[in-house]
């Protein structure tokens, strides 16, 4: 008997194991989780400003992480400290940055900053590095009105991250929903419903997500905005998940299970819930990661073209839209970093996708002999 | 003594001219062709067949499980106790279906959810009908669990079906059949997909439970050994027809019907010396192109000019035992 559970390891099991193989994914899944627990559970404590604080007389200050200082005037080796920055304009009113030298500005650990609440309800000041008032600690400098482009970075995160999870998850339950009932049904229903699901797909989405973002109004509060984000993206989503399902659905249907199911006088939707959409989980879970990155970049091509999140909420796409000027990146090359991040996890879910896609895959005899060269 | 009860009694369950039909691309396909039947109370009724004679279809049809499309029940009636089961509206019907009616598949392996736990499918299945609490219906999956013979019950019902064996599982479906006292068991090949020494067991375990309740057996099987061995009555089953129905005993001590003989004499014996087994020679019709007349003609070898034309009609020969052939009745009523 223990040796029977021994070896019979479950669906999910194997599949973890042969996850843990695929190093591309593993990293994946590493960043993916730094970049989560940073935005979600510790963005106040690690984003030394408040998203909105500004620093009216530091625009576009470049970033004080290639302006710290480990020697000190004689050349001895001190605790990390910067200089505070001014600027003053040229003849040709660009901005000339100095270093007031005259008193160092060490960086803190567990310095007092912004008042927040670490995890949500613990009110403090203490963030997880800063330097004294009045200068800044501008990590990867500041954007257009001073703002600290890390802080921003971080708190946008908390958007364009979540945007993808909320995204997938509506359209995924409708999609799954739609596709099951489809499959199950057969027949008419499977027809008129898939012709719908069609019809959804063939419009272009991106001017789909544009027309839907035209058709509601432009003034909005900022949550607002990102309900009807999701609910865009995800009317847009649904289709591709329903289709696939249903083709799930329709071989998983005749198992013999599911007619024993309907022996016992199952309802259907018990039916579908419960005996046919888990065994398409394992499909769903691969599809699942690799679209999250459809819905980031969505929302970030909607904040980008100022449709999307607004100033002062910060997201990486709305971040960008400021780097859409090239004479911007010219000067200000650091305003391109929220796109870094955006591909990190982009190509992170990718990874991730797709390493879950082989580790899920009955059929890959990969593991251990092609995954290790990967 | 089963006749007189009968007789007292309506039978639990009546079917009376079932047509039921698959509509394919090439014309209908025939699976069922006016079949009677009739499941006396607390009685096992055997109805045995060939691969592909509509034995499934007719279970099938019973519980209103046909898939349609392209499946559809065309004529007919079934009555089960009292009730016309074909116009009960569908959410009726799913009330019966497990409580009053449960069924037995062939295949322990693929009837059951292998993600679920088999405590979980029977408490499933209990909740579904009744009103219990969780705990209550935990409680009585494990009862049933040991009602069918399963060492530790408490600790398999935590199992998942990978985890137990063939006749295990069986079991399982067989204490899941039975959770809700149903009125009418529907055994589809019961031990097909099990060995030998197992099968003797389920058999065993299947007298064993009904000899306990009042409850009729409709066993669908092509297994004739154990139609002998538990079946109180047999319904031979051939083309979508019944062909030859009687209590068991004469049935197989003297069967009428000419496929009856075939299958009878096409059991390996060990006393015999012949060299080869006895076959009947050729193949079930395709049910959606049967021959005229008898659909049993072309590989019957009795078959005249008219049991090539004319479908001959049901007689009952004997009290209780019914035959549809040309050639029985004529040799009888020639008597």
């Amino acid at each position: 008997m223990a040796e029977e559970t021994q070896q019979s390891l479950s669906l999910s099991r194997l599949a973890l194991k042969k996850l843990r193989k695929h190093r591309l994914a593993m990293a994946g899944l590493y960043v993916l989780g730094l970049l989560y627990l940073t935005c979600f559970v510790f963005s106040d404590f690690i984003a030394p400003y408040h998203f909105d604080n500004e620093g009216r007389d530091l625009n576009h200050m470049p970033p004080s992480i290639a302006r710290i200082r480990i020697f000190d005037a004689e050349g001895n080796t001190c605790r990390p400290f910067i200089y505070r920055m001014s600027y003053e304009r040229d003849e040709y009113y660009r901005q000339v940055w100095v270093e007031d030298k005259t008193e160092r500005y060490p960086i803190r650990l567990f310095a007092k900053g912004d008042e927040h609440r670490l995890l949500g309800f613990i009110p403090t000041r203490v963030r997880l590095f800063g330097v004294d008032q009045p200068a800044r600690f501008y990590l990867f400098g500041a954007d257009v009105r001073g703002r600290d482009l890390f802080s921003r970075i971080v708190y946008g995160g908390r958007i364009s991250l979540s945007i993808g999870l909320a995204g997938v998850a509506v359209s995924f339950t409708i999609g799954m929903l739609v596709g099951g009932v489809s499959g199950y049904y057969g027949g008419p229903v499977d027809n008129v419903v898939q012709r719908i699901c069609e019809m959804v797909m063939m419009i272009p989405s991106f001017f789909l997500l544009l027309a839907l973002r035209a058709s509601l109004p432009m003034e909005m509060g900022s949550v607002q905005i990102y309900f009807m984000l999701v609910v865009i993206m995800s009317f847009i989503g649904w289709a591709g998940m329903a289709r696939v399902v249903r083709g799930m659905v329709l071989s998983v249907r005749s198992q013999e299970y599911v007619e024993a199911a309907r022996a016992i006088g199952q309802s259907d939707f018990k039916i579908i819930t419960h005996h046919i959409l888990p065994q398409t989980l394992s499909y769903a879970i691969v599809s699942i990661t690799l679209s999250i990155p459809g819905y980031i970049l969505g929302e970030s091509s909607l904040s980008l073209l100022g449709l999307g999140i607004q100033d002062p909420y910060a997201s990486w796409g709305n971040l960008l839209s400021e780097a859409m000027a090239v004479v911007h990146i010219q000067s200000h090359p650091w305003i391109l970093l929220p796109g870094v991040f955006i591909f990190l996890t982009v190509m992170s879910f990718n990874f991730l996708g797709d390493g879950l896609r082989d580790a899920f895959d009955p059929k890959s005899q990969l593991v251990g002999k092609e995954f290790g060269k990967i | 003594m089963a006749k007189s009860d009968a007789c007292n009694k309506p039978p639990l369950l009546e079917i009376s001219d079932l047509h039921t039909y698959f509509f394919l691309e090439g014309g209908p396909s025939k699976a069922v062709e006016g079949l009677d039947l009739a499941v006396p109370r607390g009685k096992t009724v055997g109805l045995v067949g060939e691969s592909g004679c509509g034995k499934s279809a007719t279970s099938l049809s019973i519980m209103r499980l046909i898939p349609s499309p392209p499946g559809k029940i065309v004529r007919g009636r079934i009555v089960f106790d009292g009730v016309d089961l074909l116009s009960l509206p569908p959410d009726d019907m799913r009330r019966v279906r497990g409580r009053e009616i449960a069924m037995i598949f062939q295949e322990p392996m693929s009837s059951l959810n292998p993600v679920f736990t088999v405590g979980y499918q029977i408490v499933e299945m209990i909740r579904n009908h009744e009103a219990v609490a969780k705990k209550e219906a935990w409680a009585r999956a494990v009862d049933l669990l040991r009602r069918v013979r399963i060492p530790a019950p408490e600790q398999r019902a935590d199992e998942y079906p990978h985890q137990l064996s063939g006749g295990m599982r069986q079991r399982v479906m067989i204490a899941m059949a039975l959770a809700c006292s149903p009125k009418l068991l529907i055994a589809d090949e019961p031990t097909t997909a099990l060995d030998v020494t197992i099968q003797a067991q389920i058999m065993e375990l299947f007298e064993e439970i009904r000899q306990g309740t009042d409850m009729s057996v409709l066993l669908v099987t092509h297994n004739l050994g154990i139609v002998a061995q538990t079946a109180d009555e047999v319904a031979v089953m051939y083309a979508g027809h019944i062909v030859e129905q009687a209590a068991t005993r004469p049935l197989f001590a003297s069967p009428l019907h000419p496929y009856t003989q075939g299958l009878l004499e096409s059991i390996p014996k060990t006393t015999s010396t012949a060299e080869r087994l006895h076959v009947i020679s050729g193949n079930v019709p395709d049910p959606s192109h049967k021959p005229p007349g008898c659909p049993f003609n072309p590989r019957c070898p009795k078959a005249t000019d008219r049991c090539r034309s004319e479908m001959p009609p049901t007689v009952e020969l004997q009290p209780g035992h019914i035959v549809r052939c040309w050639e029985a009745s004529a040799g009888r009523s020639g008597n």
